[in-house]
């Protein structure tokens, strides 16, 4: 997953860019305001508008049950992107935490952090959490919080990284003469140094987040019904495609994929700039 | 002449041109030293005789290999250039070969696909190479990769491959300067030994000026892109005219060499420095004012030419 | 090279021990009875019921004894009982993997030979193909799966036809779950191997080979490309064994029977001794085959053999 962010080349385009900015500030937007901004609720129910195609009434059509897409979007949103916000939040607290004590007292500490994440590394995410998800039951909380527990690891290793280099500066052993603790220079100075470049990555990691967080819901696994968990709506709108009304999948899987490449787009740039600051 | 490069410029970004109005020679049979420090432009001038210039290179000028212009040769012209007439021999060995590749295809790479010979008629060839470069056991050598030959082997087997083709012309780019000291001798040794039973031209490429008034024939002194000194060797060696030159040799000590050492105050200059006057001049520990405002003319000194103001006046007095 | 191949093959029999256990005990961290969870939930527990289930998994033993024991009959073949089809899960693996083989086989002939060639095309071409393959590999690794799934059943399968929708086992079944599989290892190989290729021609060999007066075409075929074998073919085999776990995603998309569909359905039924087995046979094949792809690199790269 890291192997995204760090090959790409570096293809500056400002246009795509800004465009991707706007995309999710929009998004944002929608999301934040959607009880103002929905013309229905997400979950009114009427059959007379059953697969209604693009329309005045539906702008962007309505599902099997005629529920309005385009409000189900605009409240969807609200969990499609706190979810990855929530999955990134446990992961990063966890992952610094871990990160930073390896770099800082190295040794048995760093070994064992090493291995745990070597381990983690060994076999794919997703089956992890899907051992999580059979053991504690389907639902967003449990998926959210397995996501967070096979997101660590990369973060782990990623802020491990960062911190070696930044604890080798002479400014750490500065504060360590005046006799501070461990502790008190790694929260207050050392990880606050660090966070630009944590922040520019977790950037990359959100929409990658997202884009498993929708397919555990695709998969049953993660948001249940009536949610309009963007995921979830691609799973529901499957059996409408076969009647030929390809809205109800279409809509939130554009919805997905746009906002996953506006992060990715962002991520890159975030990334180039990084790498422009220290060479 | 063998290779001929007259008023050759090249320029790729960067305050000035890498290379400024060079002009060389080096004829069939002779050993011709190209001394310089480190950015003087010295590699350029080889890889300008195979046109392996950076992309975004403007060159003018002629290179003349056995009277043909290198820099307006087609494609098909500059492949047989490189394939036959022209080898090149580079500082560093093991970068050099493929090192997923085995020696023998290394060898056998450029008779069988540039050259056109069978793969067998190639193979033999190879081992009789290896043989006259001084290999022993050459059937293990071929089969086996370059990271399990040391340097100075691997610098044998670039050598082997650069005779494959009976090149006219050996350019030699810092042929030894990677290598350890007895390793450097054997080679150098074997440089000469391939060049004078093949009576080839032979470019050769250093920093080391008392290297390279040792082994060559006549040498040009390099600096900044531009030719400072041009002379045999020994008469270079025993009085150089250009203070660059002097500079040079006094910055190495050497038994029974009454010069005391005296290193070059300043730095090699960088594509980013523009000169208007003589490049040498801001390190010159006798530069005038001329020195800085007008390029030196190219003056005739005894055996060669060097580019200086202070030599129209002292030329008579030496 | 003996020892370095019993070194990894004994790193894989440790992993395949740790994470069996991981697997094994994750339903001893279920909330409640153990019994209850292995009977699959709350409804219909007839005390019968519950002691067959505590006869089948030796509950009454402790806890490593269970462990072993369950190990044992895996390593031998014998991986349970489905609650859900009350059938051998043996049998029901069997029936399915081939189908999930097909599947990843067909999406890995895919993803190397149209990954390979766009990253070569990217890096020998430069300037808008490049920037084009770039563009491209970027949009598909940020469309997950099962959108790029409902796309090509709604525009190959249902609008234009061509391909049928859902079920079945030929190759033409197989054909639009196998690019929607191979679409993101494709975008992943393009560009390593674009990169690979970009870095390779950097390097001074290949000057050297150009200025002996070798073509271009040769040049990358036998320098750049050649050099460039190395991390094209690790990364093609660590992608095809994450391919494994991308099945359950596409299968359930386009409800094939296979193992991913397995997976999800002994899930979503709570059918945990399934669960238990799919889990433990896909994260072996993932290590088998990382384990597979490191034992090959001194093929590749002959520097690698003599490190040993």
């Amino acid at each position: 997953m890291t192997l995204v962010a760090t090959t790409m080349p570096a293809a500056r385009r400002p246009l795509g860019f800004q465009l991707a900015a706007a995309f999710l500030v929009l998004v944002v937007a929608g999301a934040a305001l959607a009880p103002v901004a929905a013309p229905y609720a997400p979950d009114a129910v009427d059959f007379a508008a059953t697969l209604s195609p693009m329309s005045p009434a539906h702008l962007l059509g309505a599902d099997q049950s005629g529920r309005d897409l385009l409000s189900r979007i605009l409240y969807g949103a609200q969990t499609s992107l706190i979810g990855p916000l929530a999955l990134l939040a446990i992961a990063s607290v966890l992952g610094v935490a871990l990160g930073t004590a390896a770099a800082w007292w190295r040794g048995w500490v760093d070994a064992l952090v090493s291995r745990v994440t070597d381990v983690m590394y060994a076999f794919p995410g997703l089956l992890f959490v899907v051992l999580v998800v059979a053991v504690f039951g389907n639902g967003v909380t449990t998926a959210v919080v397995a996501l967070g527990l096979a997101y660590t690891p990369t973060i782990a290793k990623y802020t491990r990284a960062i911190a070696v280099t930044e604890c080798a500066k002479p400014y750490i052993d500065a504060y360590r003469v005046q006799g501070m603790s461990g502790f008190t220079i790694c929260v207050r100075y050392l990880v606050p140094n660090m966070a630009r470049a944590i922040v520019g990555y977790l950037v990359v990691l959100f929409g990658e987040g997202l884009m498993s967080l929708a397919t555990l819901s695709f998969l049953g696994f993660g948001a249940q019904p009536p949610s309009s968990d963007w995921g979830l709506m691609v799973k529901e709108g499957q059996a409408a495609m076969v009647q030929g009304a390809f809205l109800p999948v279409l809509v939130p899987g554009a919805a997905i994929a746009l906002v996953v490449v506006s992060f990715n787009v962002i991520g890159v740039r975030l990334a180039d700039r990084l790498a422009a600051r220290r060479p | 002449m063998l290779l001929e490069i007259r008023n050759l410029t090249i320029e790729a970004g960067g305050n000035r041109p890498i290379l400024r109005d060079v002009a060389l020679s080096v004829a069939r049979g002779e050993v011709v030293g190209l001394v310089g420090e480190s950015g003087s432009g010295k590699s350029t001038i080889a890889r300008a005789v195979l046109r392996l210039l950076p992309q975004n290179a403007a060159a003018r000028g002629q290179v003349l290999v056995e009277g043909q212009d290198v820099l307006s040769l087609d494609d098909g012209g500059l492949r047989s250039l490189r394939a036959a007439t022209v080898s090149m021999i580079y500082q560093d060995p093991r970068s050099s070969l493929n090192p997923v590749r085995r020696i023998g295809d290394f060898l056998t790479e450029r008779m069988v696909h540039t050259l056109g010979r069978g793969r067998k008629e190639a193979r033999g060839r190879a081992l009789e190479l290896l043989a006259a470069v001084g290999m022993r056991d050459p059937e293990l050598r071929m089969r086996q990769y370059p990271h399990e030959l040391s340097g100075g082997m691997l610098q044998r087997v670039v050598i082997a491959a650069a005779l494959a083709a009976d090149p006219a012309l050996l350019l030699a780019d810092e042929a030894t300067s990677a290598l350890d000291v007895t390793t450097q001798a054997e080679t150098l040794a074997l440089l000469r030994g391939v060049q004078a039973e093949r009576e080839l031209g032979m470019l050769f490429i250093t920093h080391d000026l008392h290297l390279a008034a040792a082994y060559c024939d006549r040498i040009y002194v390099l600096y900044a892109g531009t030719v400072v000194e041009s002379r045999p060797a020994s008469a270079l060696f025993a009085d150089p005219r250009h203070p660059y030159t002097a500079g040079l040799l006094a910055c190495t000590p050497e038994l029974g060499d009454p010069r005391p050492i005296k290193p070059i105050p300043g730095r090699p200059p960088s594509l980013d420095d523009a000169f208007a006057g003589c490049p040498f001049a801001p390190r010159c520990a006798h530069a005038v004012a001329a020195c800085a405002s007008s390029p030196p003319p190219s003056v005739a000194v005894e055996g060669g030419s060097a580019a200086c103001h202070l030599i129209k006046e002292e030329a008579p007095a030496c | 090279m003996v020892t370095r191949v019993a070194r990894k093959v004994a790193g894989l029999v440790a992993t395949l021990l740790a994470t069996s256990f991981v697997i094994f005990g994750a339903a001893y961290a279920a909330p409640g009875d153990p019994v209850t969870f292995l009977a699959g939930g709350k409804e219909n527990l007839t005390p019968e019921y519950l002691a067959a289930i505590r006869a089948q998994y030796h509950l009454d033993d402790p806890f490593l004894v269970q462990y072993l024991r369950w190990l044992g009959d895996a390593v031998t073949g014998d991986l349970g009982r489905s609650l859900k089809y009350n059938d051998q899960v043996g049998d029901l693996l069997t029936a399915r993997v081939p189908t999930t083989l097909g599947l990843v086989a067909y999406a890995a002939v895919l993803f190397v030979v149209f990954g390979v060639a766009l990253g070569v095309l990217a890096a020998v071409r430069g300037g808008r193909t490049d920037a084009a393959v770039v563009a491209g590999t970027t949009f598909a690794t940020s469309v997950p799966p099962f959108v790029a799934a409902t796309a090509l059943i709604s525009l190959f399968g249902v609008q234009l036809g061509w391909f049928p929708v859902g079920g079945g086992g030929s190759l033409w079944h197989l054909t639009l779950p196998a690019i929607t599989l191979a679409l993101g290892a494709l975008a992943i190989i393009s560009r390593v191997t674009r990169q690979a290729m970009v870095e390779q021609r950097e390097l001074d060999h290949v000057t050297v080979a150009r200025a002996s007066g070798l073509s271009e075409r040769l040049i990358v075929v036998r320098h750049v490309f050649r050099g460039a074998l190395g991390p094209i073919v690790t990364m093609c085999g660590l992608v095809t064994a994450g391919l494994l776990a991308g099945t359950v995603t596409v299968e359930s998309a386009f409800q094939l029977s296979g193992v991913g569909t397995l997976l999800v359905g002994a899930i979503n039924t709570h059918d945990f001794p399934v669960t238990q087995a799919v889990l433990l046979l896909m994260v072996t094949a993932y290590i088998a085959v990382t384990t597979l792809v490191e034992l090959v690199q001194p093929l590749i790269d002959p520097r690698a053999r003599s490190r040993s």
